[in-house]
């Protein structure tokens, strides 16, 4: 590539469809729940049934309303619902509640944090809430069962500009996407649970011997999981570049337009699909069921105020006030009730890097192998702060209040209650200690030796008795009292 | 806006709306529709400068509801009244993957 001289731009906008976690449907009051049986969350509303009067839910208008917010976008003073015409067996009504010309938020942007450490900024042109279609099943051969306990459930469409470049960016903001719509706790934004589903459009554009040529644009529909959004870019980043490079001059924007393409989750490639040429005569109108919703600035002050403090300030914070280091800091953002943990212990008088350090040690182990958030492992604020404190206060060593936290997790209880059961609590009694001492000076002559003639492994053998006399303890030894101990009866 | 109601425009309507039509049904329709729009044509010779686009019929706004779980129906209920079922599943032909 480099003898021609060519550089390649992927340009890659994405749609993403984040289902609300509302108790019930957009506009009918049936349960809104994933995986339950087929058709149990039904009415004649979400059904289709004729001359039913469907009902906005006010929760989906606020939740919408808090990430258009939190992305910075203007959130309209006025907005109305709009017909999408379109016939499918998921879609009862054979039109789709959705919002066209008046979105409810529009212009705005996402702070992207890039894995060097770096942000990016995402222009998000508009995020407009419409309603779930049901869910076909696909199992028989002869035909196609419909359930539709997912059709009316509210969805927020997400639409960015197209500013990402690499295939890191666009999964860097999808994961950031699902990071904020879980810290606002506007969806689960669980993935096997379909709660949030991507649609990437993508082309290049490649600079050659002065000349830029920019390859069609390429819609991806329906992916449902991150692995599926980082290979479909990927794949289609070479695959444009290749048809662009067998035919330069017709495989462009300007000759072909733009194509759909379905994702093949078995090849990891994109296929092309023909499109029917009505399918986006989709004829918006305004839904005549539904009344305009007029925003006042006291809704949408009184719902900016419960916003708080974003994922990425709060990392901010945790470096600069608590001293912790990217990784840490960005380790405890990722969901809001973990952070909120680490700062009501703090409060409570615990020094921040231990609490650090206990929720990222055993904390996100259990967190990890049972596929929960830190916070979900259910160790309180209040006995992380107790346990951090009894570290700070050499009543337990990092073993025990390892051992200590599972305990919490497993049974509860008050960490020093655990400690006095379990028999963790650090032995700080000079007479106990000095015993243990002793007899680690007695069995090992070579080490003291070493210590007590000052030499360049004089640091070595030091820790190797401190070791001795942990072991002798059988880990229970305060620390620092053997450090005392051993360097008084050594002289060293 | 004022577009023309020919024959070919009531066919896409009419394959848009899966309704099959015959050749005469056709240009009944056509006929009919140009007449409907001739009609609301007269709307047009109105003064609206300066007048916002009228989102609704009635002078209603924020109509909307607690999210809070109310009566759904039983799957024998829903299923009811169509044609056919798989289990608790309605039953269509076959197709391929989900609209969304
Ligand atoms: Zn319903």
């Amino acid at each position: 590539m480099s003898e021609t001289n060519e550089t390649i731009k992927p340009v890659v906008g994405l749609e993403i469809h984040v289902e609300l976690a509302t108790a019930t449907k957009m506009f009918c009051r049936c349960r809104n729940r994933f995986g339950d049986p087929p058709n149990t969350h039904v009415c004649p509303v979400c059904i289709g049934m004729p001359g039913v009067l469907p009902v906005m839910n006010r929760q989906a208008v606020e939740y919408a309303m808090k990430v258009g917010l939190a992305l910075h976008c203007t959130v309209a003073g006025f907005t109305k619902w709009d017909r999408k015409s379109y016939y499918y067996p998921d879609l009862p009504k054979n039109y789709q509640i959705s919002q066209y010309d008046l979105p409810l938020s529009a212009d705005g942007f996402l702070e992207v944090p890039l894995p060097d450490g770096t942000t990016r900024k995402i222009r998000v042109r508009r995020a407009h809430l419409e309603e779930d279609a049901g869910k076909n099943i696909h199992d028989k051969a002869s035909h196609t069962g419909v359930d539709l306990n997912r059709a009316g459930v509210p969805l927020l469409e997400i639409v960015s500009e197209p500013d990402m470049n690499a295939v890191e960016e666009v999964l860097a903001y999808a994961r950031a996407m699902q990071r904020l719509v879980r810290w606002l706790g506007v969806s689960e934004a669980n993935m096997q649970m379909g709660h949030m589903r991507f649609e990437p459009n993508i082309n290049l554009h490649i600079t050659r011997g002065g000349r830029t040529f920019k390859t069609p644009i390429c819609e991806v529909k329906n992916l449902n999981s991150f692995r599926a959004l980082e290979r479909t870019v990927a794949y289609e980043i070479q695959r444009q570049h290749a048809e662009w490079q067998a035919n330069p001059e017709g495989y462009s924007i300007d000759k072909v337009g733009k194509e759909n393409r379905g994702y093949d989750d078995e090849a990891g490639v994109t296929v092309f699909q023909r499109e029917k040429e009505e399918a986006h005569d989709y004829r918006y109108f305004p839904d005549p069921d539904l009344a305009p919703v007029l925003v006042s600035d006291e809704w949408r002050g009184g719902l900016a105020a419960q916003i708080g403090e974003l994922p990425l300030a709060r990392r901010a914070r945790y470096m600069e006030r608590y001293a912790l280091s990217f990784k840490e800091a960005d380790a405890l953002t990722q969901d809001a009730p973990t952070g909120d943990l680490l700062d009501t212990a703090v409060t409570d008088g615990a020094d921040a890097k231990r609490c650090a350090n206990l929720l990222l040690g055993r904390g996100a182990a259990i967190a990890n192998d049972r596929g929960y958030s830190i916070a979900e492992v259910g160790v309180t604020a209040g006995q992380l702060a107790e346990l951090a404190k009894m570290l700070s206060g050499g009543e337990v060593n990092a073993t025990a209040a390892d051992k200590i936290f599972v305990k919490l997790a497993e049974t509860g209880g008050s960490p020093r209650q655990v400690a006095e059961a379990e028999g963790l609590l650090a032995v700080s009694d000079a007479g106990q200690i000095s015993a243990w001492v002793d007899q680690a000076i007695a069995a090992n002559p070579k080490a003291v030796e070493d210590v007590r003639s000052g030499g360049k492994s004089q640091k070595k053998a030091f820790g190797f008795l401190m070791g001795q006399v942990m072991r002798l303890s059988g880990g229970a030894a305060a620390p620092a009292e053997v450090q005392r101990l051993l360097q008084q009866k050594l002289g060293s | 806006m004022s577009k023309t109601i020919d024959l070919d425009l009531v066919r896409h309507i009419g394959k848009l709306s899966r309704i099959a039509l015959s050749e005469q049904e056709v240009g009944t329709f056509a006929a009919q529709l140009a007449g409907i729009l001739e009609y609301f044509g007269k709307l047009q010779e109105l003064d609206t400068e300066g007048v916002e686009p009228m989102a609704h019929a009635v002078q209603l706004h924020n109509v909307l509801a607690d999210d809070t779980p109310g009566e759904s129906l039983t799957p024998e209920q829903a299923l009811a009244n169509a044609p056919d079922r798989d289990g608790d599943f309605f039953k269509v032909p076959k197709v391929i993957g989900d609209s969304q």
